[in-house]
């Protein structure tokens, strides 16, 4: 099954053909996929400020997410996940989890607006087919920052 | 690493002595096979000798066997052909719900044009419900299409049985007529037209170690089909355009092996399959096998992980050399779960979840046994990441 040939064009082609440069996503979405950051294994004993939860099984995904917020600055401290889904989905969570966190935490206002876009810019591109289906991370991470925020709000009463 | 082949359903190698055979009809015999003179009738006499052998092969005559591109257009032909060619006797037909795409699009298309289609129900297991035959089979009925085994889920229909009912029906009549897509069954199950009792039969190439682009249909003597492709007049007139003859000569050498062994490779290929099955179900835990227990091909191994999305986990164990499909909607083109096993019945999230490993020529004992050693390992990572216990 070996092809062999001695001319440059021949090693491009063979490279652009082997494993990593034709597989199906990014090297990114690949490297997240297959070493996702900030898994959530065990959610017992984690003190979450706030949970969010989107898609169903059915749907072919679906996102658990939980942070912890600073409460002096409303930053984002900790951003943790588990996700049923294909594997751009994992990636994209991944990826999330990762930018909510990251530079000294995100700011809650910010969080809410974030776009699959941004998460897939990150992620070094989707398939196109991929791009509306895969990235459900923005709605669970907007669902978690809000019930973290309606918590605040019975602690003010 | 190695890598371990297990998507023979998809497409099979060529084996190496049909290539041999093939490599002469690429430079050294080329002629067109409607010219006259010695070039032309060199390759002509290969495309007969090749017809002749698989007509020998399937118990039919010579002239009932037209090439065509794929298994694919073999359909079509059959299909489209049939409802449009006998139209005057009834624009009526009944396909399974589990047909393969290229007999669903045929189908799909008759529908568009005015023609009324019935899809059979299968039960749990894929089996078409006879009585649901007998009852949709009407004067009008022109064309009755059900696979011989199912690409995805394995499961052998009983093809000789349907014949019978449908048969019945015809009386002395000529319809309805009986098609079976018997893609997956060639090379696996017996071939005989006249047991089987069809009036039209495709297989091709690229699932019997023959080469790709080439199908073949059988079409019984009287049966009257109208052409897909116009043009020179090829095949009977059922199908223009120049013979592809080193494919045709390969159909016939892989189909000529292909039975030849069939007998041994498909009870070691039962092995082999029964072997993983029960392995597979001890050593992980949630696993569901879809299809038939028995009427099951010999190479097919189909089942769902619970709790695991079916891309995820075939994406992983290609990266460990393992190479297989699934039924999820996020690896198919249109997005949308895998409809055959949304008709046996199986639940969305096991839909989402379910792997095909389908064996050859080449699977072993060990092979198997080094998926069985990644398989649990990478089900454990996919279950610690999943949101669904």
């Amino acid at each position: 099954m070996s092809t062999k040939t001695k001319t440059k064009e021949g090693d491009v082609f063979l490279e652009s053909i082997c494993d990593g440069d034709a597989w199906v996503y990014s090297e990114t979405v690949r490297e997240h996929f297959f070493h996702p950051r900030n898994l959530l294994l065990d959610e017992s004993g984690y003190e979450a400020d706030g949970f969010g939860s989107v898609g169903s099984p059915a749907c072919g995904d679906m996102m658990s997410m939980w942070i912890k917020v600073d409460k002096k600055t409303n930053k984002i401290k900790e951003c943790k996940w588990r996700t049923f889904g294909c594997a751009s989905a994992i990636a994209s969570t991944s990826m999330l989890s990762v930018m909510a966190a990251e530079n000294d935490g995100m700011d809650i206002e910010e969080a809410l607006k974030i776009n699959p876009e941004q998460i897939i810019e990150r992620l070094g591109g989707l398939p196109d087919r991929k791009f509306h289906c895969s990235v459900l991370g923005h709605l669970a991470l907007s669902e978690a920052v809000n019930n973290y925020l309606n918590k605040q709000k019975h602690v003010g009463k | 690493m190695k890598n371990i082949y297990l998507d023979y359903a998809a497409t099979t190698y060529v084996d190496k002595s049909v290539l041999n055979k093939m490599l002469p009809f690429f430079s050294d015999f080329f002629g067109n096979p409607s010219s006259l003179h010695r070039a032309g009738r060199t390759t002509k006499q290969a495309i007969d000798s090749a017809r002749a052998g698989i007509a020998g092969i399937i118990g039919a005559k010579k002239e009932e066997v037209i090439f065509t591109g794929s298994g694919t257009e073999s359909d079509n032909l059959a299909i489209i052909g049939a409802a449009h060619a006998n139209a005057e006797f009834g624009k009526h037909i009944i396909v399974s719900k589990i047909e393969h795409k290229a007999v669903l699009g045929a189908a799909k298309k008759l529908e568009k044009e005015g023609f009324g289609v019935t899809y059979l129900n299968v039960d749990g297991s894929g089996l078409v419900k006879l009585l649901e035959l007998k009852k949709y089979l009407k004067k009008d009925t022109t064309l009755v299409s059900v696979q011989y085994a199912n690409n995805e889920i394995g499961t052998i229909q009983p093809i000789f049985k349907i014949s019978k009912i449908i048969k019945k029906v015809r009386g002395e009549k000529r319809f309805p007529l009986f098609h079976t897509d018997a893609c997956q069954a060639a090379g696996a199950l017996a071939m005989d037209v006249n047991k089987l009792g069809v009036d039209l039969m495709t297989f091709n190439g690229s699932k019997i170690y023959g080469p790709k682009g080439i199908g073949c249909l059988f079409v019984k003597r009287g049966v009257n089909l109208e052409s897909q492709i116009l043009g020179g007049g090829q095949e009977m007139g059922l199908r223009a355009g120049t013979e592809n003859v080193s494919s045709i000569v390969g159909l016939f050498e892989a189909l000529k092996l292909a039975e030849k062994i069939k007998h041994r490779e498909s009870r070691r290929q039962i092995r082999l399959r029964n072997y993983f099955i029960k392995n597979v179900l001890r050593s992980v835990e949630g696993i569901n096998l879809n299809g038939h227990i028995q009427e099951r091909l010999p190479n097919n191994i189909n089942i769902s992980v619970r709790g695991v999305e079916g891309e995820s986990l075939m994406l992983m164990l290609d990266r460990y050399g393992i190479f297989c499909s699934t039924g999820s909607a996020c690896s198919s083109t249109d997005l949308t779960p895998s409809y055959v096993l949304s008709a046996i019945g199986l639940s969305a999230e096991l839909t989402q979840g379910s792997i095909r490993m389908t064996l050859g020529r080449d699977t072993d004992k060990e092979k198997l046994d080094y998926v069985l050693k990644v398989l649990p390992a990478v089900v454990k990572k996919l279950r610690k990441i999943s949101s669904v216990k």
